[in-house]
């Protein structure tokens, strides 16, 4: 075992040990700052489009030098709206919400947490951080070519995304540019997936038995699973994509198409075609995102309600269940696509019992905080967050099961705040948290816990400002994808989106205090011990930060449950993992 | 192959939890592989019958020679090739070196030959007017589409796996491969025999006269 740990060797050069780097806790860190490139893009982007939702008019200085033709005299056209926010869109969920909690936190943790030195196929490591790195210079390319990126929205839905230059600006080589960026961004999840699964499988210490091992590394397993058959679903649709603008094909275009007047050389395909390949893909992306937050979220809550989570084995199951259910149930996006509504109601019946395993896993969560006397710290409190907007996310989810329900709501923006309540801003919380949490472990510094709760409190109600007036808008009929409105029916409701706008600035300003928290803690925070929250799984058995092969060449031997809050222990009121002592049964 | 190396699953009893299946991480890493491949195979299938159950001018132009024999022609190539692979790994695991390294290049031939064939085949295709977006019969151009992207899917299979063989073959010659990496590289190569059994009849058979 530590002939493989020393199988590399630590490298010394700069390049080795930062860039191409085999070790899975830089390949972690990488992914993490890819993500925080990609979320501050995202949420720039999403500034610029808030304000032009408040104010449809007002010119935003420096616009027109991004996109002469997409602003001119800084005031962006609808289009550029539209463009906007597909990469608003395809920044978020592929390159943060994928990459962050899955990729980034799972490559530097699951390892670590099984008690391995490193991934199972440490160059395949390296190999799917950089492509996912060149996936990512694709899509951000998109912005700089004529045209600008594409406009048909993070789902690329057919024939918009198909049929090329004709139907706008962006969809010539801005699309193309997004579709390839996608299939080699699948390339990259699946050799990920292979690496976490087989890492998980095989790389286990002595005594570690499934059973023993930490939700968190239970999530990247069964996400792992679920990526391995999704992406390779999106691969052929982006690839078919692909070949439909550039070879002439018409998987996803049917014939007759007339669009600016232009006759489209195409015959005999089908949108819908592409609407089910890329849910099939999609919904499973939901739990991509969102598993790895609620494995997490799981396993940092109990270090500071100092007692286990109620049911573990419970838990587990329920994300084995979310995970297995959610290749059932594609068809809930397609509600009013067209397809034959009897196949609505296959598709909403499973989608209403995936909210099962949902809710008792809340339960469990809330049960657990009944009565616990919580260390409110700023990961504790961005874990009860996280299970706050799941909750007010994954009640309007009951709502837009139902097909009758849906068809109304479905192009409004109450579709806009389910989503980004339940897998955006819960997905979002429960990086915080992780950040907040593993940060003294990854760099070995503190981070500042005041600057850290102005924080938290500034975030939770903001984007409580920003999303809830959007279930009102949606009720009230307010379709989304506009870029503005114009119509009679939607010029009272302007002022709402002139608040969450104002909401939105303010809630991404509040960001910076957690940027400037992140900079300043890596270099002046103070010095976080080996396990600062007294916590009880294998990384805080090691150095903060953790020597190149994880443990110093020692061998760890796994004696206990994973979370053994509240009982004598040596050490505290806590067991460690490690520790060989007996616990009596509690 | 060193990165398989640390993790053959062998020889760390001991030292840490036995894999609940028992095999190398390699061969772990590999059968994953087949899985999502398998279901980005089936995507493609399920894209061709969609588009053909919706297509009322179904060409099916596929006569039984020269085509169809082709096909038959080539099937039996790509089966015999599974079989040289089983003989190259049972070699390979009873340590008898040239053997093994016999097998395997006959195997990596086999499938160069499929691959000729194939690309034969393609030729007379186009040069019958078949294109991605043009059918010369004047039915539904989905056929060419359905027929290149999938039968290409395979094809560039078989034209990696090819090469893969090639340089397993020569590594493990040398030493630099052993003989699970033989068995690892079969894993693969019956799989792409495995999906050519669906595409023969569902791309071949179903399109003939």
């Amino acid at each position: 075992m530590s002939e493989a740990a020393h199988q590399h060797g630590e490298p010394t050069g700069f390049i080795r040990k930062y860039i191409f780097s085999v070790d899975h806790k830089v390949i972690g860190l990488q992914y993490i700052g890819l993500g925080i490139v990609a979320v501050v893009i995202g949420m720039i982007l999403s500034w610029l489009m808030r304000l032009h939702l408040g104010w449809s008019t007002l010119a935003i200085p420096g616009l027109e030098k991004l996109s002469p033709t997409g602003a001119p005299a800084n005031v962006m056209t609808p289009e550029y709206y539209l463009s906007l926010m597909t990469m608003h869109g395809t920044l978020m969920v592929f390159f943060v919400l994928t990459n962050v909690p899955f990729a980034g936190f799972g490559n530097y943790f699951l390892p670590i947490q099984v008690g391995a030195p490193d991934m199972a196929f440490p160059r395949m490591n390296m190999m799917s951080f950089w492509v996912t790195f060149t996936a990512f210079l694709v899509l951000i390319a998109a912005f700089f070519v004529p045209g600008g990126p594409p406009l048909s929205g993070w789902t690329a839905y057919a024939p918009l995304s198909a049929v090329g230059e004709s139907s706008g600006p962006g969809e010539g080589l801005g699309q193309t540019l997004w579709g390839l960026s996608i299939a080699i961004f699948c390339v990259a999840q699946l050799l990920g997936a292979l690496n976490f699964i087989a890492t998980t499988l095989d790389l286990r210490t002595k005594g570690m038995s499934l059973a023993r091992m930490p939700f968190s590394t239970w999530a990247w397993f069964i996400t792992s699973v679920i990526g391995l058959l999704a992406f390779a679903v999106l691969l052929p649709a982006c690839i078919l994509l692909v070949l439909d603008r550039v070879a002439g094909t018409s998987f996803f275009v049917p014939g007759g198409l007339v669009i600016n007047d232009r006759m489209q050389p195409h015959t005999g395909g089908s949108p819908l075609l592409w609407q089910h390949l890329f849910w099939f893909f999609g919904h499973p992306e939901v739990y991509i995102a969102i598993l790895p937050a609620i494995g997490i979220v799981s396993h940092i809550l109990p270090a500071f309600l100092r007692k286990p989570l109620l049911g573990p084995r419970v838990l587990i199951g329920c994300l084995a269940a979310i995970g297995f259910l959610s290749y059932m149930v594609w068809g809930h996006h397609m509600f009013v696509s067209g397809m034959n509504p009897f196949s609505a109601i296959l598709f909403s019946v499973p989608t209403l019992v995936i909210t099962i395993p949902a809710t008792i896993a809340t339960l469990l969560w809330i049960g657990s905080v009944y009565g616990a006397r919580i260390r409110f710290s700023c990961a504790s409190l961005f874990c009860l967050g996280f299970i706050s907007v799941f909750i007010s996310g994954g009640i309007s989810g009951f709502f837009l099961a139902q097909p009758s329900i849906d068809t109304y709501l479905h192009a409004t923006y109450f579709v806009v705040a389910h989503f980004h309540f339940v897998m955006g801003v819960a997905a979002i919380f429960a990086m915080f948290a992780g950040i907040y949490f593993w940060l003294p472990k990854m760099v070995g510094r503190m981070m500042n816990e005041t600057l850290g709760k102005i924080h938290f409190w500034l975030t939770f109600v903001g984007v409580y400002c920003i999303f809830m007036p959007m279930h009102y808008l949606g009720l009230a009929g307010n379709v989304r994808r506009y870029a503005a409105f114009t119509d009679d029916f939607l010029a009272p409701l302007v002022p709402v989106h002139q608040f969450i706008t104002i909401a939105a600035l303010i809630t991404g300003a509040a960001q910076f205090i957690f940027l400037y928290n992140l900079v300043w803690s890596r270099f002046r925070g103070p010095k976080a011990t080996e396990n600062p929250w007294q916590a009880t799984s294998l990384e805080w058995s090691t150095t903060s930060p953790p020597p190149f092969d994880n443990f110093g060449g020692r061998q760890l031997v796994v004696h206990q449950e994973p979370y053994l809050y509240g009982v004598e222990g040596s050490a505290g009121d806590y067991v460690m993992q490690t520790s060989p002592e007996t616990v009596e049964a509690h | 192959m060193s990165d398989v190396d640390i993790t053959t699953g062998m020889g760390h009893a001991g030292f840490m939890e036995e894999s609940p299946y028992g095999i190398p991480s390699g061969k772990l890493a590999m059968w994953c592989f087949v899985i999502s491949d398998a279901v980005t195979f089936s995507a493609v299938l399920f894209v061709y019958g969609y588009l053909r159950i919706g297509s009322p001018d179904w060409s099916t132009p596929f006569k039984f020679s020269p085509t169809i024999l082709n096909g038959i022609v080539m099937t039996f190539i790509l089966l015999t090739s599974s079989l040289t692979m089983l003989a190259a790994v049972e070699a390979a695991k009873a340590g008898r070196k040239s053997a093994g390294f016999g097998w395997l290049c006959a195997t990596a031939l086999l499938g160069a030959l499929f691959a000729t064939l194939h690309l034969f085949e393609w030729g007379r295709m186009i040069d019958d007017g078949w294109r991605l977006f043009q059918n010369p019969l004047g039915g539904s151009v989905h056929f060419g589409a359905a027929f290149f992207s999938i039968t290409g899917l395979h094809l560039l299979h078989v034209v990696g796996g090819v090469c893969a063989l090639a340089v397993i073959a020569l590594g493990y010659r040398r030493g630099g491969y052993n003989s699970i990496d033989v068995e690892v590289t079969g894993i693969y190569w019956h799989f792409v025999d495995l999906v050519w059994m669906f595409v023969f009849p569902l791309v071949y058979l179903m399109n003939a006269q």
